[in-house]
């Protein structure tokens, strides 16, 4: 998988997404573990092709929802009872029922702006200027990319094996 | 595989999602074609007209908040008139998108691909149509900070949390900021297949930082299913929860009309009812504004979504005749009379024109024909939200002007000001949304790649 640091490699083309995932396996079973595959939009199956791990957003998600219901509880309980109590129509200083609404609202908007911020760090995004191997792999093409920081990498028998897995193309890369 | 010969016969037993046998690379320059090229004339007499109304609102916005509230038809004893009805509405047509992009998501319902990217741009702009109501309603805008609890100089004088219009800040702010959140990120991969297609380098730097270096890795798309999915879970039950805690700042209080459990089912029906119709409304005129779009939104999207509008429309009718049903056997005199007098009172008219709108014109939808054609279903979709207009009036006018003691009862006092702000709103959400269409594919271009099922089924493969 491409790491922080640009690195240089070999690409192959393909033109259909289900002859990518087909390709995308065999290349993780030829022995290589950090190549990626490059898709203009989510193609089903692909990460285990890759052998790419579930993401682990969820477990953000979690807490920070968690997060959110407490500080939802606390920012009521202590504005409310604690810190300047007002009698407001007799009602109790800690009103349970009527503080629900704004830790749900509160948990909820914990949970999804941490998943989003969560995304970014997992994904490495956002890049300035990321270098790009074809401007169609956005649109109709897909690509695998194989980095030269491969155990017993060689250029040659990579775009080998891209072209004799389908590839309609094959590049070398300075950086990716 | 087993279960691809299983997928296979699924998908030919239906209609295609997407008409005309397009190749990945035709998806991209149909959707990208509207962002790229100089705009119509049309485009332009939709624009400037949206515009002016979009002047004419902010110049009586800036009468009524220099001037003040009073020139509004608000009076005793209506204290909440067209700027709450008004919000009420926008916030409810706010609530489609949403349910396009979430509900529908975690439904695995595929037709929404193709709407629901513009459904989403509809709820966040009605949201913000919406969310300047109240701010002016609060009567000296200059102070709205004070709706949110910071710690301040005056004791600190904490907000009251046991009210529900406080429950309505946070509620109309937590969806504003999750919609927006999650809208944007879904056309993050669209903004760089936009970007990769740049000719300018403005264009390319404009549309590159705007999509964030994305590259379409594998990576990143597990990432990014896995946030659609989660923010989907997420907003499901969010967008029950505006609707519901926008009925409580009416249910919560003690006046008959409002004070009933029906509320908040009853306004969330609603709210996706008036949304449907505003996604009709609005992608009518995108399919004719762009005649590759009907290859995407296509008729069988239109149908599907008056369907549905048929189905909240009759729960809507329901709730009317529950609510009348419960008044009469509730045998509270005060409950009682005011549903008689919306019915048959001074206000009769604007309860007959919500009736009719909502629930008998609905109807024609039975029809399979009135389903799937265009004019039928973009004059029922404007009498929807006429009709949802008037549902927010009669809710809260109609309470208020008669309550308990016939002493306090009078009329609301419609003003210059109130029309001006109604109509207004419209040029606000019209400048925004014709803007939208210029700048933002207005079809998901990478979702609606997913249902397309002819390159899949040449190669013999599948998932």
């Amino acid at each position: 998988m491409a790491s922080g640091k640009k690195t240089g490699g070999v690409a192959g083309i393909w033109l259909d997404d289900h002859e990518l995932m087909v390709a995308a396996e065999k290349v993780r079973h030829a022995g290589y573990k950090h190549f990626d595959a490059i898709a203009p939009f989510p193609v089903h199956g692909l990460e285990e092709a890759c052998g790419v791990k579930r993401s682990s957003i969820p477990y953000v998600t979690f807490v920070a929802g968690c997060t959110g219901l407490a500080a939802g509880l606390a920012l009521t309980w202590w504005t409310s009872a604690i810190d300047w109590a007002l009698n407001v129509g007799g009602k109790p200083f800690v009103s349970g029922p009527a503080f629900v609404p704004i830790m749900f609202e509160l948990t909820i908007l914990f949970a999804a702006l941490a998943s989003v911020g969560a995304m970014f760090v997992f994904a490495r995004l956002p890049k300035i200027d990321p270098p790009i191997i074809d401007p169609d792999l956005t649109s109709h093409k897909f690509a695998i990319f194989i980095p030269e920081n491969e155990v017993n990498y060689d250029a040659g028998r990579a775009e080998q094996l891209l072209k004799s897995l389908g590839a309609v193309e094959t590049k070398r890369i300075s950086e990716y | 595989m087993a279960s691809t010969t299983h997928h296979e016969q699924h998908e030919t037993a239906r209609k295609p999602l997407i008409l005309g046998n397009k190749t990945y690379k035709d998806i991209s320059d149909d959707l990208c074609q509207p962002i790229e090229t100089f705009p119509t004339k049309q485009w332009f007499g939709l624009f400037f007209s949206a515009k002016a109304l979009f002047v004419f609102y902010l110049i009586h916005i800036a009468i009524i908040v220099g001037t003040g509230m009073g020139l509004l038809g608000v009076n005793h004893p209506i204290g909440w008139g067209t700027m709450i009805i008004t919000f009420v509405f926008w916030v409810g047509i706010g609530h489609a998108g949403t349910l396009i992009s979430a509900v529908l998501f975690l439904f695995r319902q595929k037709w929404r691909t193709g709407v629901a990217r513009s459904a989403e741009a509809m709820t966040v702009f009605a949201v913000m149509t919406a969310g300047i109501f109240p701010l002016i309603h609060t009567g000296r805008p200059w102070l709205d900070f004070w709706l949110l609890p910071y710690p301040n100089q005056r004791g600190p004088l904490w907000v009251n949390f046991r009210s529900p219009l406080l429950w309505d800040v946070f509620a109309v702010s937590t969806y504003a900021t999750v919609s927006m959140v999650f809208w944007y990120v879904g056309m993050v991969p669209d903004l760089a297949t936009v970007r990769d297609r740049a000719k300018t380098k403005l264009r390319r730097l404009i549309y590159g930082a705007l999509s964030l270096g994305w590259r379409g890795s594998v990576r990143e798309w597990s990432h990014w299913e896995m946030l659609t999915l989660i923010l989907s879970g997420l907003a499901t039950p969010l967008v029950l929860s505006v609707h519901t805690i926008v009925s409580f700042d009416f249910a919560v209080s003690m006046l008959p009309g409002w004070h009933t459990t029906i509320f908040p089912p009853y306004f969330v029906a609603g709210a996706i009812f008036s949304g449907f119709g505003m996604v009709v409304t609005l992608l009518t005129l995108v399919r004719i504004g762009f005649p590759q779009m009907k290859d995407y939104i296509t008729i069988d999207h239109m149908e599907v979504m008056n369907k549905i509008i048929m189905a909240t429309g009759l729960l809507v009718g329901y709730a009317y005749c529950s609510e009348f049903f419960i008044a009469w056997y509730s045998q509270n005199p005060y409950e009682v009379y005011t549903f008689v007098n919306r019915a048959t009172g001074p206000y009769a008219w604007s309860y007959w024109i919500m009736f009719s709108c909502n629930v008998f014109i609905p109807q024609l939808f039975w029809s399979k024909k009135v389903r799937r054609s265009i004019p039928w279903m973009f004059a029922i979709s404007i009498f929807v939200n006429i009709g949802m207009w008037f549902e927010r009036f009669v809710i809260t006018v109609t309470s208020l002007h008669r309550d308990f003691l016939p002493s306090s009862w009078g009329m609301y006092a419609w003003s210059w000001f109130d029309t001006a702000i109604l109509f207004g709103s419209f040029g606000m959400f019209l400048t925004i949304f014709l803007l939208y269409l210029r700048v933002i594919p207005a079809v998901a271009i990478a979702e609606v790649k997913t249902v397309l099922p002819v390159g899949r089924k040449k190669q013999g493969g599948g998932h």
